[in-house]
């Protein structure tokens, strides 16, 4: 499964007053794959040494003039070639300090871009479409230049490509709202010109981005309404003609990526194998409508394999260089390490094992205890990332020390001592040493009452490796010691936690005497309901007992073991549950209510389930309460709706199997008339 | 090799009429199948179980039992007449009135001097078996009640009679009954229902095996009178029941109305145990109606009834396991052409037992049909059933014949479809086997008996005899079954059932020459109409193409031979039935089968012994510049199955006739009540 690593900067920017350009035109690789070369929107060009992090050299142009296109590397003669204002062209080695003092020469038209391969000679691209190799150019710099592009058509992308021997230009160009590709050959020159299909009208793609694989160009582009498209270029059937009629490209969407509400505008995507795309301006499935994440998707599986979230504005500008993507944002550039490996069903599915540490990261956007008590900071460090250099043997000395060290050492130093061992240690290791360790911690806490360590029974919780088996006392510690956080991580991630628990902590968590209560004026801005909740639907219960109930709600239970327990429940708090029981349905019921992905949410069944349950354990008691009466006749309206639904939906069903045989016969008929192809 | 148009045609209802009894004649490997419209089939068993003659049916000819002596073969039915066929001219040679009602079984004795009829008035009828005809002897002593089945002691000195409710035994020589055993009824409700012994058998060592309507399958002993063993098969009928008589005697298999077949060997119960004992060893389950049809080969249990099919199972134990020996063979259709096609009208012509049926195609643009066929007009058979017919190129002409008469139609298409029985037709025109019209439709071609063509021109005018084609002259010959005429109307070739091909020449009128005797039957003839080499496709699969000019296989045809057919071509289990060449490309040569069409190109290499012979979709799957290089002379389809006739249109669009065997399959009656589980 592709995952992305703990990224590091590589350098500040600059950006616009208005925050509209990262302020980087462009980056290139340099001598090897350590060495880029990063060109800023106005005068300087800087060669960094990745790893280290640091610039080798910096050339800046005099005041007045600017660059106009990234320096690229020419490896052949290990000397940069720039574009000042358009029509001069800049070449220097690395030891000349003042580029002012290095070659330059005037061209009569206007350049696009200079483009190179590694190992191959510079190629000129013009803003007129037409493309020169470096060295016929300076041979006569003056030499007229034919215009490509029709009038009002202008180059929007450009980009070089290596296909065995073969160099090619790739040009997107815009011209009245339709766009073309130009697929020019070099050596011997010759170009075809595609026509993009049309998306929604006004449309027009935010970025592309090409490969070469299997003997074919794959263009990979992004619309603002979030469409990924691959079109797949032949090399080989170039036609040698001018490519004076513009085919159709054939297009095949590749993702359909979640925008959110309204449009993407600053986005960006790449592909990165040819299963991988990364996607960057897009928002994160599961975290609402923000934009700034980093995201690889895999396109094979549709599935999203690693998200990262970037602090600060995204430009959508995105480049990748042996396995590292380069990303500014705000007001840094990041590096940002990535592994694509094979990907295969089961771990696009999260079926292998080692994947579950990625996936723990996601509780960043649900809405979480303490984020919401106490702000960002109390969230456990997410140190998780994995490094693997710890062999399996140490991992258990390792162990052994850190319960030893539990047993006598205050909190804090427990805290520290948990965390690192959870980052040295491989996940496939953890195991049988966390469950060991939170038991240790749990003993502790319940024969020492001044003993307590949140934190770090959170992080526990936090690697999946727990489960409430492994560690019966670890609930009801934490709802002795109010720990609802604790509470709702463990009814998140634990699959087994008995009936008997479960309604202890609904108790616990409804009853008006729990002292997160304390808090009641929240509760009429419940986030989950506050976007369209009608007037007359007020919620029952404060959004932190809400969140709390929510997650109870979609614990797993079977309901012979917890109809017993819940009959423990007072009538005042069966009226309550109820209550906010019948305000979700309502809620959901009423305006189709958009399931938020990723959002955890419970669903409707797993809504009425519990409502049938409360009313099973309840109702003769809730008969003879006369508060409840209205409540009661409220569910019975809902049953009486479903009942009326689904005899609609039976009544449909017979029509719809007979449109579906209707389609079976058509195929068998008397006489057709069919083509064939023989081969 | 290109695209072709393909009118995909199924409104041929074409209905095989159920089997109603067989007789396998061991010394020839013969089987003569009855069928319940009176047609009669004997198949070769050692040419690849072709079918090398059809005895056309006639109505109110219900065959009842068919019997072998020597290469003679006896049928008597419902009619009350015993009936010898010729089979060489493929008619009722005569009948014998037997006058004693209905017939319902016919036996031999091993010296096949002597003929045993059962009436339904309760006579046993003997029969002297001369030279030419039979003739009465005797009868043995009359019993009350229908005689059902018969079957000679192989001394002929005895005769067991099953009854209704019991069987008897006769001693031939008196004709007096010296044994009665009692059959007793079903149990239960059926108990009233008297049970008919619908079949029996009469081993050497005096054993009777009996098969009757009560399910069971009972062994007697025949000197004792006694009841050795019972077996209850099925809740319905055995209705057939044979023993390997021509082998020791040791198996006896009993077909069904479930549609099973179930063997019985009589072999030792355990290994080192020596008296033997019947045993019920295997069941097959290849019919879906009533098997009441069977026979015993040395290596196969033969197989047919209500479901039309012919089922050829061989015994596992006999032969060779994983060859073409040992795989289940059904055959559905008959292994000549019943579809004519007048390739420039764009006519077809079906045949039925009774009636001719012309349909004009549709046309069409592309996939879109403009004019949906539309049935020209039917042409009724009176009481004898139609033996072939054919339909000039052109349209214009339509002959048929039956064993008695032919007739010559003459078809006009203006305004009005115009339909004139030519009514004054040669004298010579009396039974045919074959009818051909020349390419130009002015002469049309019959085959007659004795091995002789006659040769007839049409026109508006008059039909007139012009020639009589013999290759020998007074030498009593096996009968053409094919005719081919060439498209410059220079050449005849005829073939028949002795394996022979000859070739005429028509501009002189006699013999030209005659192409070298294969081994196996040829299937279908064709001759080149640019190249004038006779195609010939044999019933071992084998391809020949022989030069007309130089007297000799042509080249094409001896690489062929000399590299070999693969195996899965030889191994397909229906014959190639029609063979058309396309005219705008003379390499190209379509023929096909029930189960595919091929167009062979002579132009490419013959496919290596290892490779794939079905490889259209390897090389759809290929990119056009390597389809060459893997592509061989056989462009087999498989999209049409159940094919009836595959013709070349002259306009080059392709003509398939389905006769899909599901549609066959929807049109018999229900079969007999099974108890499924749960209903």
């Amino acid at each position: 499964m592709a995952a992305l690593y703990e990224g590091y900067t590589l350098c500040g920017l600059v950006p616009d007053q208005n925050l509209s350009s990262s302020g980087i035109q462009g980056i290139e690789e340099e001598r090897d794959r350590d060495h880029v070369v990063v060109t800023d929107s106005t005068r300087s060009v800087t060669l960094y040494k990745v790893s280290d992090q640091k610039p080798l050299g910096s050339w800046t142009v005099k005041q007045g003039q600017k660059l106009t296109c990234p320096a690229v590397f020419n490896s052949q003669t290990n000397e940069y070639v720039a574009v000042t204002d358009n029509k001069v062209i800049r070449i220097w080695k690395e030891d000349d300090i003042l580029l002012d003092k290095a070659f330059k020469a005037t061209v009569s038209s206007d350049v696009w871009k200079v483009h190179c391969t590694h190992g191959g000679e510079p190629v000129v691209l013009f803003q007129r479409g037409a493309v020169r190799l470096l060295d016929s150019l300076l041979a006569a710099p003056q030499q007229p230049i034919e215009e490509v592009l029709a009038q009002e058509e202008a180059i929007r992308w450009s980009t070089i490509i290596v296909a065995e021997t073969q160099q090619f230009i790739i040009i997107t160009t815009e011209q009245k709202g339709e766009h073309f590709l130009y697929l020019q050959r070099l050596n011997p020159n010759s170009v075809q010109r595609y026509r993009l299909e049309r998306e929604e009208p006004g449309l027009s793609p935010l970025s592309f981005s090409a490969t070469y694989r299997d003997k074919h160009i794959c263009l990979l582009y992004l619309y603002p309404n979030g469409h990924v498209y691959q079109s797949v270029l032949s090399v080989r059937g170039l036609g040698t003609e001018e490519g004076v009629q513009a085919l159709p490209l054939p297009r095949s969407l590749l993702l359909g990526l979640p925008v959110g509400d309204g449009q993407l505008e600053a986005a960006s995507a790449m592909a990165l194998d040819e299963a991988h795309v990364a996607v960057v301006g897009v928002p994160h499935p599961s975290a609402g409508g923000g934009k700034d994440f980093l995201c690889i998707w895999n396109t094979n599986f549709q599935t999203l394999q690693a998200g990262k979230e970037m602090a600060g504005k995204i430009y959508g500008q995105l480049w990748s260089y042996s396995n590292k993507v380069f990303i500014p944002h705000g007001k840094t550039l990041s590096i940002i390490p990535f592994e694509c490996p094979k990907s295969s069903l089961a771990s696009a599915l999260g079926k292998l094992k080692h994947t579950k540490t990625e996936e723990s990261k996601t509780p960043n956007s649900v809405p979480s205890w303490n984020n919401i008590l106490h702000g960002e900071k109390a969230q456990p460090s997410k140190s998780a990332e994995t490094r693997r250099t710890v062999s399996w043997i140490s991992v258990f000395a390792n162990c052994e020390f850190v319960i030893v060290h539990t047993l006598t050492a205050p909190v804090e130093e427990i805290q520290k001592e948990v965390e690192g061992f959870l980052t040295r240690a491989e996940f496939q290791d953890l195991q049988p040493s966390v469950g060991q360790l939170a038991l240790t911690l749990v003993s502790r806490s319940l024969a020492d009452p001044a003993f307590y360590s949140s934190s770090t029974l959170a992080q526990l919780v936090h690697t999946r490796c727990l489960c409430h088996s492994v560690c019966p006392d670890l609930v009801l510690l934490a709802l002795e010691k109010k720990d609802y956080f604790l509470c709702q991580l463990c009814l998140q991630f634990f699959p087994d936690i008995p009936e008997a628990v479960t309604c202890a902590c609904l108790k616990a968590f409804i009853s008006p005497t729990s002292s997160v209560v304390n808090d009641r004026q929240t509760r009429a801005e419940d986030v989950k309901k506050k976007a369209s909740a009608p007037s007359q639907l007020s919620c029952p219960v404060g959004l932190h007992k809400a969140v709390l109930i929510n997650e109870i709600l979609q614990t797993p239970y079977s309901d012979t073991f917890l109809l017993p327990h819940l009959k423990d429940l007072s009538s005042q708090h069966v009226m309550l549950f109820l209550q906010y029981l019948q305000f979700l349905y309502l809620k959901y019921s009423q305006d189709a209510f958009p399931q938020m992905e990723g959002f955890r949410s419970p669903s409707l069944s797993q809504i009425m389930d519990w409502v049938c349950l409360l009313l099973d354990a309840h109702f003769t008691v809730l008969v003879m309460t006369p508060e409840a009466k209205g409540l009661l006749l409220n569910l019975h309206r809902f049953v009486k709706s479903q009942v009326r639904l689904v005899s609609e939906l039976g009544k449909i069903e017979g029509s719809l199997q007979e449109l579906r045989k209707m389609k079976a016969k058509e195929s068998i008929g008397q006489y057709s008339i069919e083509i064939i192809e023989l081969f | 090799m290109g695209e072709f148009k393909v009118h995909r045609v199924r409104f041929f209802d074409y209905m095989p009429s159920a089997i109603r009894t067989m007789a396998f004649n061991s010394q020839t490997e013969r089987l003569a199948v009855a069928r319940a419209d009176g047609a009669v089939e004997i198949f070769n068993f050692n040419d690849n179980f072709f079918q090398e003659k059809v005895i056309p049916g006639q109505d109110g000819r219900a065959t009842e039992a068919l019997c072998w002596v020597g290469h003679r073969l006896f049928s008597a039915g419902l009619n009350g007449e015993i009936t010898e066929y010729d089979l060489e001219n493929l008619r009722p040679q005569y009948t014998v009135d037997a006058y004693g009602g209905p017939i319902w079984t016919i036996s031999s004795n091993s010296q096949g001097t002597q003929l045993a009829v059962g009436c339904e008035d309760g006579t046993v009828k003997i029969f002297a078996i001369l030279e030419e005809r039979i003739q009465f002897q005797r009868n043995l002593n009359r019993h009350k009640g229908r005689i059902i089945s018969l079957c000679w002691h192989p001394s002929s000195a005895q005769i067991a009679a099953g009854m209704t409710d019991m069987i008897k035994i006769f001693d031939a020589e008196t004709g007096h009954a010296t044994r009665r055993l009692l059959v007793d009824r079903a149990m239960g409700a059926s108990k009233n229902k008297e049970v008919v012994v619908w079949s029996v058998g009469y081993l050497s060592d005096h054993t009777i095996i009996s098969g009757d309507s009560a399910g069971k399958v009972q062994i007697w002993n025949g000197l004792t009178g006694t009841l050795v063993r019972t077996y209850l098969v099925t809740k319905w009928d055995v209705l057939s029941l044979v023993i390997n008589a021509s082998q020791d005697e040791s198996s006896v298999i009993a077909g069904t109305s479930e549609g099973t077949v179930i063997q019985f060997q009589f072999i030792s119960s355990t290994v080192d145990q020596h008296d033997k004992e019947w045993v019920r060893t295997r069941t097959f389950r290849n019919h879906s109606h009533d098997v009441s049809a069977l026979a015993h080969t040395d290596t196969a249990v033969v197989s047919g009834g209500m479901d039309t099919q012919l089922v050829v199972r061989p015994l596992l134990d006999k032969v060779e396991k994983n060859t073409q020996e040992s795989a289940l063979r059904k055959i559905a259709f008959p292994h000549r052409s019943l579809v004519g096609c007048a390739k420039k009208a764009g006519l077809l012509l079906f045949q039925f037992p009774d009636r001719l049926e012309l349909w004009k195609l549709g046309e069409s643009e592309g996939h879109v049909c403009l004019m949906y066929p539309y049935f020209v007009c039917r042409f009724l058979q009176g009481e004898d059933h139609i033996c072939c017919s054919a339909l000039s190129a052109c349209g214009g002409w339509l002959a048929y014949s039956t064993v008695s008469s032919v007739r010559l139609y003459r078809i006009q298409y203006n305004n009005t479809i115009s339909i004139n029985k030519v009514s004054k037709l040669p004298k010579e025109l009396r039974s045919v086997h074959q009818l051909c019209f020349s390419s130009d439709s002015s002469k049309l071609f019959a085959s007659s008996c004795q091995s002789s063509v006659i040769v007839v021109a049409v026109s508006q005018q008059e039909c007139r005899y012009l020639h009589t084609l013999k290759h020998k002259t007074g030498e009593w010959k096996a009968r053409m079954h094919l005719l081919c005429a060439s498209d410059d109307g220079k050449w005849l070739a005829t073939a028949n059932t002795d394996c022979e091909i000859h070739i005429y020449n028509l501009h002189k009128m006699k013999l030209h020459c005659m192409v070298p005797v294969y081994n196996s039957c040829p299937t279908t003839i064709a001759i080149h109409p640019v190249t004038n080499n006779l195609i010939s496709v044999h019933a071992d699969q084998q391809i020949f193409e022989f030069s007309l000019v130089q007297k000799e296989y042509t080249q094409w045809s001896r690489r062929l031979q000399a590299q070999g057919l693969l195996s899965l071509w030889l191994e397909r289990d229906t014959p190639i039935t029609h063979i058309t060449f396309n005219p705008k490309n003379p390499d190209h040569i379509i023929l096909h089968d029930t189960y595919m069409f091929c167009i062979i190109d002579q132009s490419l290499p013959f496919p290596e012994l290892n490779a794939v012979l079905w490889n259209q979709m390897t090389l759809k799957s290929l990119p056009v510049s390597q389809r060459i290089g893997q592509s061989h002379a056989f462009k087999i389809c498989k999209s049409f199955q159940h094919l009836m006739c595959v013709s070349l249109l002259e306009d080059l669009s392709l003509v398939v006739v389905e006769r899909p065997l599901l549609d066959i399959m929807s049109q018999l009656p229900a079969p007999v009540r099974q108890k499924k589980f749960a209903t």
